[in-house]
C-alpha cells in the first residue's frame, strides 16, 4: 500500500515539475509548482517527517509561492515570446549535459556499498520527525544556526525593502 | 514492500536534473526563479530520506535551515527582478547582458 | 726588520692612489696634490720593493720563494683559486723595474700633462695601471695573473684613449684604443684556452703545483705543445709580436708618458715575463721553443725595417719597441730565459728614456711630432738631447752602455743554441736598429733647423728633465749586473736569476758554458755593425743628404712597403675585420636577432593578444550560459571520479 502511494506520488512530482519547465506562461508554471510542492509535502509525510511536511505547505506553498504570484501579477508579465528557432544550441547542450548528470547519480546509487542500500525506514523515525523532537533538536545541538537564521531574515527584510524601494 | 532509500533518491536526482534543465533553458527570469526552488526542493527530499533512513534528526534540521533560507532569498530575489523590471522594462535574461564582453 | 709579507703592500698603495685620484681627484683643483699622491703611491712601492729585495739578498738562494696568502678567492667545487701572491727572484726583479721606472714616469707626467683638464684622471689611471701590473707579476697563480693581465690591457685601453675627442690618423683616439684592446682579446682567447688546459691536464692553477707536476714529464708531452703554443698566442697580442702587434703603432695616441709606461717599460713585457715563469713548459715543448724564437727573430728583423722609413718620432721608437721585444722572444726561444729578462730591465731603461725624450721635444715643439720639421734641437734642449743621445748609444749596443750587455748575450745564445739563422735576422737587426736611431737623432736633434716660423722650443720643466737623467745613468750602467763570463765579469743577473730557470734549463740539458773564441768574434761583429749604422746615419742625413733621395728614386717600391708597414693592417681589414662585421650583419644581426629573436619575443606577445581575444567570447553576459558551463564542469568531475 504505502509503495502504490509513492510511485503515484512520485509520478506527479515528476510530471508537474516537467510541465512547469515546459510552459510558456509564467503563471501556469507557477500553479504547476504549487502542485508539485504538495507532492512533495505528502512524500515527507511518507517518510515520516511530520512537522517539514506542514511547513513544506504553510512556509513553501503559502508563502513564497504566493509571493512569486504576486509578483507575476504585478509585473504584467505576458507569455513568454516565441523564439526562432525554437530549439536552440543551448537546449542540446542542455539536454545532453542533463542526461548525463542524471545518468552519474543514478549509477552512484546503483554502486555497492553505498548507504543507498539502506532498505527499511529506521524504527525510531516516527519518534523523529514530530514537533518535539525537532524542536529538541533546534533548541539544543542546532541552537545557533537557529539564532544566525534568525538575523539572516532580518538582514533579507531590509534588502528586499531597500532594492524593490522607488526612488526619491 | 518497502520503498528502499535509493528510490527516494533516485526521485530526488531526477527533479534536480528537471530543474537544472528548466534554468538553463527558460528565458524569463522568475521561471528560472522557480526553477531554482525545484531544485532546492529536491535537496530537501534527500536530506529528509537520509534522516529517516538512519534514524538522524541533524537531516530534518538541516531542511529546517534550508527553508528559512530559500524563503529570505526569494523576498530579495523578487525585489532584485522587481528592480530590474523598473529599469529595463523587460525580465528577459537575454536581453540583460551588460557584462557581455 | 719588516717581514717579506709586507711587500704586499707594494700593491695596495698604488690602488689607494687610484682610488684617492679616481674619487676625489676631479674636486681638488690642485694639481700638486694629485701628482704628489700619485707619485707616491709607486715611490711607497718601490721603496717596499727595494726593501723586500735587501731582504731576500740576505737569504740562502735556495729560499728565495716565499708565498703570501691573502685572501681564497673562488671556491667551487673542486675548483679553487686564491688571492696570494708569489715572491721569488724574478717576481722581485719586474717588481722594482715596474715600480721604479714607473715612479720616474709619474714624475714627468706631472710636468708633461700640466694644465691637462683630465689631469687627475691620468694620474688615476697610471696608479690603477701599476696596481694591475703588480697583480700579474705577484700573483701566484694563473687565473690572478690573467687578472692582472686584463686590468692592464684596461688600463692600456683608457689610457691610449685619454684624450678622447681628439683626432687620430684615419679615426679617433677612440679607434686606436679599442684597436688594441681588442687585438689584445684575440690573444687572450689564447691565454684562455692555455689555462684551461693547464687546469684540465695538472688539477690546479697554482704556479708552484703545476711547474712542479711539470718537472716530472718529460720533454715533448704533446699537450704541453697545445698548452704553450696557446699561452704564447696571448703573449703576441701583449707583446706585439707577430701576427698581433698592429695594434702598437697606433697606441701612439695616447699621449707619451703613457708610451713610455706602457709600450716601452711595463706592459708589453707583461708576456716576455709570463714565458720566463712558465720556462719549465715551455722547455718541455722545443717545438714551441722555436716558434717563440722564430718569431722573435723575424718580428726583430721586421719591425726594424719598418722604422727606418718612419717619419713620426713616436712611430720609430714604436717599431723599436716591438723589434726590441723580438729580441727579448729570440732569447727566450732558445732558452737564454735570465737574458731575456736582463734585455726587458735595460730596455726597461733606455726605451723609457728615449719615450720621455721625445715626450720633451714634442712639448717644445707644440705637439709637432713629424721629425722632418724638426732639426738642430741640440742647441735649444741641451740636456734632452744629451740624454737622448745616450739612450741612443745604449739601444744601438754599443759598449759600455747596458744595451750592449744585454744584446749581446742574447745573440751569443741564438747563435749557440739556436742557429746561425736566428742570430743572422738578430744580428742585422742591430744594424737596423742603431742605423734608424742615429737617423732620428740626426734629423731631430742635429743638422739646421727645419721649423715652421713661430716655434720656439724651449727646455722642458726640471720635473720632465729629472727623471731623464736618471734613465740615462742607468742605461749607462745598468749592464754592468750583467757582465758576461767572457769578460771576467760573474754574470751576476744571471745568478740571481738561476734557481728560478733552473726545472727549465734541467729540461733543456744545455752544457756547460765555456768561454769560446766565438764569442769574442760575435761581439766584435755587433759592435762593428752598431759603429756602421752610426756612420751610415751620419753620412746620409748630415753630411750628404741627397743620398737617402737617391735610394728613394732607386728603389720607390721597396720604399712604399716600408713606409706602409708591408701594409699588414690593409690586409687584416680586408681578410678578417670585413668579413668579421659583414658576417655579423647577415648572420647574427639579420639572421639570428631580429629573425629568430625578435621573432620570439614579438610572437609571445602576439599569441597572448590572440588568445585574449579569444578567451574573452566566454564573458557573454548571459547567467545562464555560465551555469551551463559549471554544469558541463561538474559532469566532467563526477564523471572523472566515477571512471577512477
Amino acid at each position: 500500500m504505502e509503495s502504490l502511494v509513492f510511485f503515484f506520488l512520485a509520478a506527479f512530482a515528476v510530471t508537474t515539475a516537467v510541465l512547469m519547465v515546459l510552459q510558456r506562461s509564467p503563471l501556469v508554471s507557477a500553479i504547476y509548482l504549487i502542485a508539485n510542492f504538495f507532492a512533495l509535502a505528502a512524500l515527507y509525510l511518507l517518510l515520516r517527517a511530520q512537522l517539514l511536511a506542514v511547513l513544506q505547505i504553510v512556509v513553501y506553498t503559502g508563502a513564497i509561492m504566493v509571493l512569486v504570484v504576486f509578483v507575476i501579477m504585478l509585473l504584467n508579465l505576458g507569455d513568454e515570446a516565441r523564439v526562432h528557432p525554437r530549439i536552440s544550441v543551448r537546449t542540446w547542450i542542455t539536454v545532453v549535459l542533463a542526461a548525463g548528470f542524471l545518468s552519474e547519480i543514478v549509477y552512484v546509487f546503483s554502486l555497492a556499498g553505498t548507504p543507498a542500500e539502506g532498505t527499511t525506514i529506521s524504527g525510531g523515525a516516527e519518534s523523529l520527525g514530530t514537533v518535539e523532537s525537532m524542536g529538541g533538536a533546534l533548541f539544543g545541538k542546532f541552537l545557533l544556526p537557529f539564532e544566525v537564521t534568525s538575523l539572516l531574515l532580518l538582514v533579507a527584510i531590509l534588502g528586499s525593502v531597500v532594492l524593490a524601494k522607488k526612488k526619491g | 514492500m518497502d520503498i528502499p532509500l535509493s528510490y527516494y533518491l533516485c526521485l530526488s536526482a531526477v527533479l534536480f536534473v528537471v530543474g537544472v534543465a528548466g534554468v538553463l533553458t527558460r528565458r524569463n527570469a522568475i521561471v528560472v526563479f522557480m526553477c531554482i526552488e525545484l531544485m532546492l526542493n529536491s535537496v530537501n527530499l534527500t536530506l529528509i530520506a537520509f534522516s529517516s533512513f538512519l534514524g538522524s534528526i541533524t537531516g530534518q534540521a538541516l531542511v529546517f535551515f534550508a527553508m528559512a533560507v530559500a524563503a529570505a532569498e526569494a523576498a530579495v530575489g523578487l525585489a532584485i527582478v522587481i528592480a530590474i523590471y523598473r529599469n529595463r522594462q523587460t525580465v528577459d535574461i537575454d536581453a540583460i547582458n551588460i557584462l557581455k564582453w | 726588520m719588516i717581514p717579506l709579507q709586507l711587500t704586499g703592500y707594494a700593491v695596495l698603495f698604488p690602488f689607494l692612489g687610484f682610488l684617492f685620484n679616481g674619487l676625489i681627484g676631479r674636486k681638488i683643483k690642485n694639481e700638486g696634490i694629485v701628482a704628489a699622491v700619485g707619485c707616491a703611491a709607486v715611490g711607497g712601492g718601490f721603496v717596499v720593493a727595494c726593501i723586500g729585495f735587501f731582504q731576500m739578498l740576505g737569504l740562502p738562494p735556495g729560499q728565495r720563494t716565499l708565498t703570501l696568502d691573502l685572501f681564497p678567492w673562488i671556491v667551487a667545487g673542486g675548483f679553487r683559486a686564491d688571492v696570494a701572491f708569489q715572491l721569488d727572484q724574478l717576481s722581485v726583479v719586474m717588481m722594482l723595474i715596474v715600480t721604479g721606472v714607473g715612479f720616474l714616469i709619474h714624475v714627468y707626467s706631472a710636468g708633461y700633462m700640466h694644465g691637462d683638464p683630465g689631469f687627475w684622471r691620468f694620474f688615476a689611471y697610471l696608479n690603477l695601471f701599476i696596481f694591475s701590473m703588480l697583480t700579474l707579476i705577484l700573483a701566484d697563480n694563473f687565473l690572478l695573473m690573467f687578472l692582472g693581465w686584463e686590468g692592464v690591457g684596461l688600463c692600456s685601453y683608457l689610457l691610449i684613449g685619454f684624450w678622447y675627442d681628439r683626432k687620430f690618423e684615419k679615426g679617433t683616439t677612440g679607434d686606436a684604443a679599442k684597436k688594441a684592446f681588442i687585438v689584445n682579446r684575440i690573444g687572450d682567447f689564447g691565454f684562455l684556452t692555455g689555462i684551461f688546459l693547464i687546469y684540465v691536464t695538472f688539477g690546479s692553477l697554482r704556479f708552484q703545483t703545476v711547474f712542479t707536476q711539470a718537472a716530472a714529464m718529460s720533454v715533448g708531452t704533446p699537450v704541453l705543445l697545445w698548452i704553450t703554443l696557446a699561452l704564447f698566442l696571448g703573449v703576441t697580442g701583449k707583446s706585439a709580436q707577430i701576427p698581433l702587434f698592429v695594434w702598437l703603432p697606433d697606441a701612439m695616441a695616447g699621449p707619451t708618458p703613457v708610451s713610455a709606461l706602457i709600450h716601452a717599460a711595463t706592459m708589453v713585457t707583461a708576456g716576455v715575463y709570463m714565458v720566463a715563469r712558465c720556462s719549465v713548459l715551455y722547455a718541455l715543448a722545443p717545438v714551441t721553443m722555436g716558434v717563440v724564437a722564430s718569431v722573435g727573430a723575424a718580428t726583430a728583423f721586421f719591425a726594424a725595417t719598418v722604422g727606418l722609413v718612419q717619419n713620426d718620432i713616436k712611430k720609430v721608437l714604436a717599431y723599436s719597441t716591438i723589434s726590441q721585444l723580438g729580441y727579448m722572444f729570440l732569447a727566450l726561444g732558445v732558452g737564454a730565459f735570465s737574458a731575456g729578462i736582463f734585455h726587458v730591465m735595460t730596455h726597461a731603461f733606455f726605451k723609457a728614456l728615449l719615450f720621455l725624450g721625445s715626450g720633451a721635444v714634442i712639448h717644445a715643439m707644440h705637439d709637432e711630432q713629424d721629425i722632418r720639421k724638426m732639426g738642430g734641437l741640440a742647441k735649444s734642449l741641451p740636456i734632452t738631447y744629451r740624454t737622448f743621445l745616450v739612450g741612443t748609444i745604449a739601444i744601438a749596443g754599443i759598449p759600455p752602455l747596458s744595451g750592449f750587455f744585454s744584446k749581446d748575450e742574447i745573440l751569443w745564445d741564438a747563435f749557440s743554441r739556436g742557429s746561425w739563422v736566428l742570430w743572422l735576422a738578430g744580428f742585422a737587426g742591430a744594424g737596423l736598429t742603431a742605423l734608424y736611431m742615429f737617423r732620428l737623432v740626426a734629423l731631430t736633434f742635429q743638422g739646421e733647423a727645419r721649423w715652421e716660423k713661430g716655434v720656439h722650443p724651449h727646455e722642458a720643466p726640471a720635473t720632465m728633465t729629472l727623471p731623464l737623467v736618471v734613465l740615462a745613468l742607468l742605461s749607462a750602467v745598468g749592464g754592468f749586473a750583467g757582465i758576461p763570463h767572457s769578460l771576467g765579469g760573474g754574470n751576476a743577473f744571471e745568478q740571481w736569476l738561476e734557481p728560478v730557470f733552473a726545472p727549465a734549463a734541467d729540461k733543456l740539458a744545455f752544457a756547460a758554458p765555456q768561454v769560446e773564441i766565438a764569442e769574442y768574434v760575435l761581439m766584435g761583429l755587433s759592435v762593428a755593425v752598431a759603429l756602421a749604422g752610426w756612420y751610415l746615419a751620419r753620412m746620409w742625413y748630415l753630411k750628404r743628404k741627397e743620398i737617402p733621395g737617391l735610394l728613394v728614386r732607386k728603389l720607390p717600391n721597396a720604399y712604399r712597403v716600408l713606409l706602409n708597414k708591408y701594409y699588414v693592417d690593409e690586409l687584416y681589414e680586408g681578410a678578417v675585420v670585413k668579413p668579421a662585421v659583414r658576417g655579423s650583419e647577415l648572420l647574427l644581426w639579420k639572421g639570428i636577432d631580429v629573425n629568430v629573436i625578435d621573432r620570439i619575443v614579438n610572437g609571445a606577445a602576439q599569441i597572448t593578444a590572440a588568445a585574449g581575444r579569444g578567451l574573452r567570447l566566454i564573458q557573454t553576459g548571459v547567467v545562464q550560459s555560465y551555469v551551463l558551463v559549471f554544469l558541463a564542469g561538474v559532469v566532467l568531475i563526477v564523471g572523472w571520479l566515477l571512471v577512477k
